[in-house]
């Protein structure tokens, strides 16, 4: 094996590839955060559309958008692959455990939160992205996703899908940004409280503003 | 008096000064190549062990260590406290490497061989150099370089030291060195293995047969040479602030098959350790001597005050060390300071609900902490809330873990009120003798540390435990091991299956069934806490002829109802820690009487050994050199009996007299 | 007896490490709460015999908090309910009247049951043979005070060399994971001028040994050291994060 695979796959260097995916998915959660909350300018979903067909053209970001499924990807095998090792680490489980008196229970659940994820995503993807794209390769034109949004935001059952997925989330973030900047060796007794600080703030705003569009679509506060 | 002539200490000619590096750079040889044939097995992995079946390894000889732990770096060392004393002068208060020596011979009331100790004090700088090398976390000053600070018996300051956990950093130090040659290949490691008895052929020690305490098995090893680094007995007073496990067996066997016992009765009784608090103690804990810097001892002035410490007012204080022995106060060596508690509890002034404590006290020191750091921060009317919260910080920066130890302990917060303690068995100084090149008088078999009876006479100063093993190990062993292991480059390589390994195995094996097949109706743990209460009412840390010569008595009648009446659970196929036990305590019944017959021969009082009958009128301990400088080396004759070898001790260097403290 | 404590027990049982094992309950009273908890094991272990039952083995030695060799996972918790102390300082003050107190070994694969409580721990030597030490043969040392160490780089290479290798931070670790443990002595080590010779390879070599033990990953979770009884910082793990990466990337060692 070679010394770059050596690294990728010790221990060490998994956790490291979770910690950079990670953080990179929370990069496009903030534009994708971002460009969504265009629809509260409540103008008939103009200026998201804006955005929308920017994102979805823009020969540049839709390079990058490779680079997102890789992301995903990759955090996703190998996350499957950490749940794996540490499980086989573990072949005998404790008759009586209390970790809640050492540990945080969405700490210790990052891999459901992200099987949560994950089957949110597929749902999610399904009823936008994977349309949309498949139009787009089929007739070359976008699909009207504010209209969709509108559409599908309708459902209640949908509504809570996605605040669900949106507590996922919050939870899978609330661990994950700061653990990801531990993994990352970044741990400095000035700097500690500033990262959760950044990490508490951010997993609350991000699944937050997500929650609010189906909410608010639902409710009929953005039409 | 004459040294016997079974006794030949090779303690090489000259001036003191120079005993050691012309040893050095005479002694014989042994070439690399001869090196990789030759086998050493090192029963023990603490300071001594690990660091001689380190350096062994790094020399090109072939080693085998044991320990019955799960891992060496369990080893008892790892408890040690306080400090390593070294001759550094590194605070330019007048250390020499000759102080060193003088503090140690005198400490140990002069009954230790002058040319052992003067090698002792040459060899520890390099201890600390090569422990730093290592990585050892010590203690540092601002500027980045070494700490120091005081221990008992001593006016200056070379005890280094890594918070209250010195003994972890060595011997973590020493463990790293071995797992380094483990991981070379160059030392096989048997964790939990214990050695249950050397084997001799034609009068030289050839090898041990050790059981894996996993599997139950008994093992054969061959070996050119054995290095004993197995630790103190203390255990035979069943409490004692030794790990549970610490134990005898080791020396024990090599005693039986003709190493000498030197000076078994030498057992130092430590001032500062947690009192008893009932019938299911199973051990006893040591409140490092490092607190006697700054804690204050004391009992009440009156009697059967009940009163909590921090209420007793300062005029109603007997701070009795200070008033005893202005020069050196709370800091006087061991056995002083065990003798004044006791002399104060016994006279009926001790405190706590046992009545036997005395207090030791942080009171002064945390004020005068908290107004140097009121000073340091250039704030002068400090409230005395403040000075005292400073100070307490100051002394939990110094002693944080050993205060937390106590409040776990005892349930009682001793930054609050003062702390109980009370004198407990902590070190052995005797132990197998040893001629200068750590050599028992069965030749190839050698004893290194506490194992050994060498270098702390009749008592040990604190922080110079460490040192000892580590000299011995590090700096010793590697050079006078040649002298033996020169002439053995012909022997080739020694087979298990020699008829003294079969029969020696039997032997052991025969033992490990009789324990077994007795079935009687008491555990050994039962045997142990009934010898251990013999052996401390009358051996412990006063001893009088009567109470010897019933001692005696009472040993042999619980080792006779031991053999008769024991109940070992289990079989010897697999793991059994209770079989384990069985096994050490037998020993320890039978060194237990050779303790009291020893402490019955000393007719003086000396260090640890305190003969009631021989004490000054201010209750100090009357030495007799006349008749009694010398080393009691005990021979087994077999069958429970001994005969006294005596080794002359010959100061030429040091001027005798009476050991004051004043 | 002098204690009025009544408990009852579940204690892990298991012959050797190839057959099945399984709790036992046992009733002992009259406890006393200044008994440390293997004080309490002790008094159970003689009832055993005297009732002609093998006793419970469980490892054990210096019980002072420091030589690292009592391992027990006291009801749900390792070394019990106190924080920053191993289960030889556990007393039973620490308990109530009445309590069931059930006690199991450490689980990991890398610590197969040997007995009862005993685990075998021999891994954390292997991963200390693998590069856990400064190479220097004795008498090759300079003199002590010739190399400065800044206080604090000595207190945090202090504070990481207090492990006492007891496992409770495998124990706890919801992955089973030694990374605590691995990191405070590659934490001591690079901290220390004496140790930067060796820096990059022995991080390399103690992960690398430490992942061959089948020691979990790391999820960051803390449980390591809140339990450890010697309070080791998860900020060695971060270091030794920073030390095997930068290690991996830049050392020459392809």
């Amino acid at each position: 094996m070679s010394w770059f695979s050596q690294t990728l796959t010790s221990s060490i260097g998994k956790k490291l590839l979770m910690a950079l995916t990670g953080l990179f998915l929370i990069t496009f959660l903030v534009i994708h955060a971002g460009i969504n909350a265009m629809i509260f300018y409540n103008d008939g979903g103009e200026t998201f559309t804006h955005w929308g067909h920017f994102m979805g053209t823009n020969p540049i970001i839709r390079t990058l958008e490779i680079g997102l499924v890789a992301g995903f990807l990759i955090h996703i095998i190998d996350g499957l692959l950490l749940w794996k090792t540490n499980n086989d680490a573990r072949p005998v489980n404790y008759a009586v455990n209390n970790p809640s008196a050492n540990s945080t229970w969405y700490s210790r659940s990052m891999g459901l939160l992200g099987t949560l994820l994950l089957i949110f995503l597929v749902i999610h993807t399904a009823h936008f992205w994977i349309p949309n794209r498949s139009n787009q390769f089929a007739t070359g034109e976008e699909l009207n996703l504010y209209q969709m949004m509108l559409d599908l935001f309708k459902n209640i059952w949908v509504v809570l899908i996605y605040v669900a997925g949106c507590f996922s989330l919050y939870w899978h973030l609330l661990h994950g940004f700061a653990s990801a900047f531990q993994t990352l060796g970044w741990n400095h007794v000035k700097y500690n409280r500033f990262v959760s600080l950044i990490g508490v703030t951010y997993s609350i705003v991000i699944p937050l503003l997500f929650a609010l569009m189906p909410i608010s679509i639902y409710f009929g506060w953005v039409q | 008096m004459a040294t016997s002539s079974r006794l030949d200490a090779k303690i090489p000619q000259g001036p003191l000064e120079t005993k050691w590096s012309k040893f050095r750079s005479s002694v014989p040889l042994v070439n690399p190549a001869n090196k990789r044939n030759l086998e050493i097995i090192v029963i023990g992995t603490g300071l001594a062990g690990a660091s001689a079946a380190a350096t062994l390894a790094e020399l090109g000889y072939k080693v085998k260590a044991f320990c019955f732990q799960d891992s060496p770096r369990r080893a008892h060392s790892i408890a040690a406290q306080g400090g390593i004393n070294a001759a550094k002068n590194y605070q330019n208060d007048g250390d020499s490497i000759h102080r060193l020596f003088y503090d140690t011979v005198k400490g140990g009331d002069y009954r230790s061989r002058e040319a052992n100790v003067h090698r002792l004090a040459e060899v520890s700088g390099s201890i600390i150099d090569q422990c730093v090398a290592q990585g050892v976390p010590f203690a540092r000053e601002y500027g980045g370089l070494l700490s120091n600070r005081s221990f008992g018996g001593v006016q200056v300051q070379r005890t280094f030291y890594a918070a209250g956990q010195t003994g972890q950093q060595l011997l973590l130090g020493a463990y790293s060195g071995l797992q380094r040659q483990v991981g070379m290949g160059t030392v096989q490691m048997y964790n939990r293995h214990e050695m249950l008895d050397v084997v001799v052929i034609d009068g030289k020690c050839r090898g041990i047969i050790a059981r894996n305490l996993i599997t139950g098995e008994l093992e054969r090893h061959a070996g050119h040479a054995v290095l004993l680094c197995s630790g103190g007995y203390g255990n035979v007073f069943y409490l004692s602030t030794n790990a549970l496990g610490s134990n005898v067996t080791a020396a024990w066997k090599a005693h039986k098959r003709g190493a000498f016992f030197g000076n078994p009765c030498f057992t130092q009784i430590h001032p500062t350790c947690i009192p008893v608090s009932g019938e299911h103690q199973s051990k006893l804990t040591l409140m490092s001597e490092s607190l006697r810097n700054d804690g204050r001892i004391w009992v009440p002035k009156a009697k059967n005050d009940n009163r909590p410490g921090n209420e007793i007012p300062e005029e109603e204080r007997d701070y009795y060390l200070e008033r005893r022995y202005p020069a050196f106060g709370n800091l006087v060596p061991r056995d002083i300071a065990s003798r004044a508690a006791k002399e104060r509890c016994d006279a009926g002034y001790g405190v706590g609900t046992s009545k036997l404590a005395v207090f030791l006290d942080f009171a002064a020191a945390v004020q005068r902490y908290g107004r140097a750091e009121a000073n340091k921060n250039n704030i002068h009317n400090a409230s005395d809330v403040d000075i005292t919260l400073w100070g307490k910080a100051v002394v939990k920066e110094k002693y944080g873990n050993l205060f937390d130890m106590y409040k776990q302990i005892t349930g009682e917060d001793p930054y609050e009120v003062p702390m109980r303690i009370y004198p407990a068995v902590h070190y052995t100084m005797g132990g197998l003798w040893v001629d200068y090149n750590l050599m028992t008088t069965v030749p190839g078999l050698y004893s290194l540390g506490e194992a050994n009876f060498s270098d702390h006479g009749a008592n040990r100063l604190g922080a110079s435990a460490l040192m000892q093993g580590l000299a011995d190990g590090y700096f010793v062993i590697p050079y006078t091991i040649g002298a033996y292991l020169a002439s053995e480059i012909r022997t080739g390589k020694i087979s298990t299956d020699h008829e003294a390994f079969v029969r020696t195995e039997k032997e052991v094996k025969d033992r490990i069934e009789k324990l077994l097949s007795i079935q009687g109706k008491t555990s050994p743990e039962t045997f142990h806490r009934r010898l251990g209460k013999i052996m401390w009412d009358k051996c412990g840390m006063a001893r009088n002829e009567k109470g010897l010569k019933e001692a005696i008595a009472e040993i042999r009648q619980l080792r006779e109802e031991f053999w008769k009446d024991v109940k070992v659970m289990g079989t010897a196929g697999y793991f059994n820690p209770e079989l384990d036990k069985a096994n050490r305590i037998a020993d320890f019944m039978e060194l237990g009487e050779l303790m009291c017959i020893d402490a019955l021969d000393r007719n003086e009082s000396c260090g640890g050994h305190f003969r009631e009958e021989y004490q000054t009128e201010e209750g100090e301990a009357l030495r007799d050199d006349e008749n009694y400088m010398y080393v009691s080396a005990w021979e087994n004759l077999g069958n429970n009996k001994w005969e006294l070898h005596k080794e002359e001790l010959i100061y030429e260097n040091i001027k005798i007299a009476q050991r004051s403290y004043k | 007896m002098e204690g009025n404590m009544n408990l009852s027990l579940k204690v892990w049982r298991q012959s050797n490490k190839d057959t099945a094992g399984g709790f036992e309950n046992y009733n002992l009273d009259s406890v006393s709460p200044d008994m440390s908890f293997l004080e309490m094991f002790d008094v159970l272990n003689e009832k055993l015999v005297v009732e002609g039952k093998e006793p419970i083995a469980f490892d054990h030695d210096c019980r002072e908090g420091i030589c690292g060799s009592c391992a027990m996972y006291i009801n749900g918790r390792p070394h019990g309910p106190l924080k920053g102390v191993t289960t030889c300082q556990l007393h039973m003050r620490s308990f109530n009247d009445g309590d069931t107190i059930v006690v199991e070994p450490w689980r990991a694969k890398a610590f197969p049951v040997l007995k009862d409580l005993v685990v075998d721990r021999d891994a954390f030597d292997r991963i200390m043979s693998s590069g856990g030490f400064i190479s220097v043969n004795t008498g090759n040392a300079q003199d002590a005070n010739s190399l400065p160490v800044p206080k604090e780089a000595a207190d945090d290479a202090f504070s990481a060399a207090a492990c006492i290798a007891c496992g409770a931070c495998v124990a706890a670790c919801k992955n089973a994971s030694a990374m605590l443990f691995v990191s405070a002595k590659i934490s001591q080590l690079a901290l220390l001028p004496q140790g930067q010779a060796e820096r990059s390879i022995r991080a390399e070599k103690m992960v690398a040994q430490m992942d061959a033990e089948g020691f979990g990953a790391c999820t960051n979770t803390g449980a390591c050291s809140a339990e450890c009884p010697k309070e080791i910082s998860m900020s060695n793990i971060a270091r030794m994060n920073r030390e095997y990466i930068g290690a991996k990337f830049s050392s020459t060692a392809v």
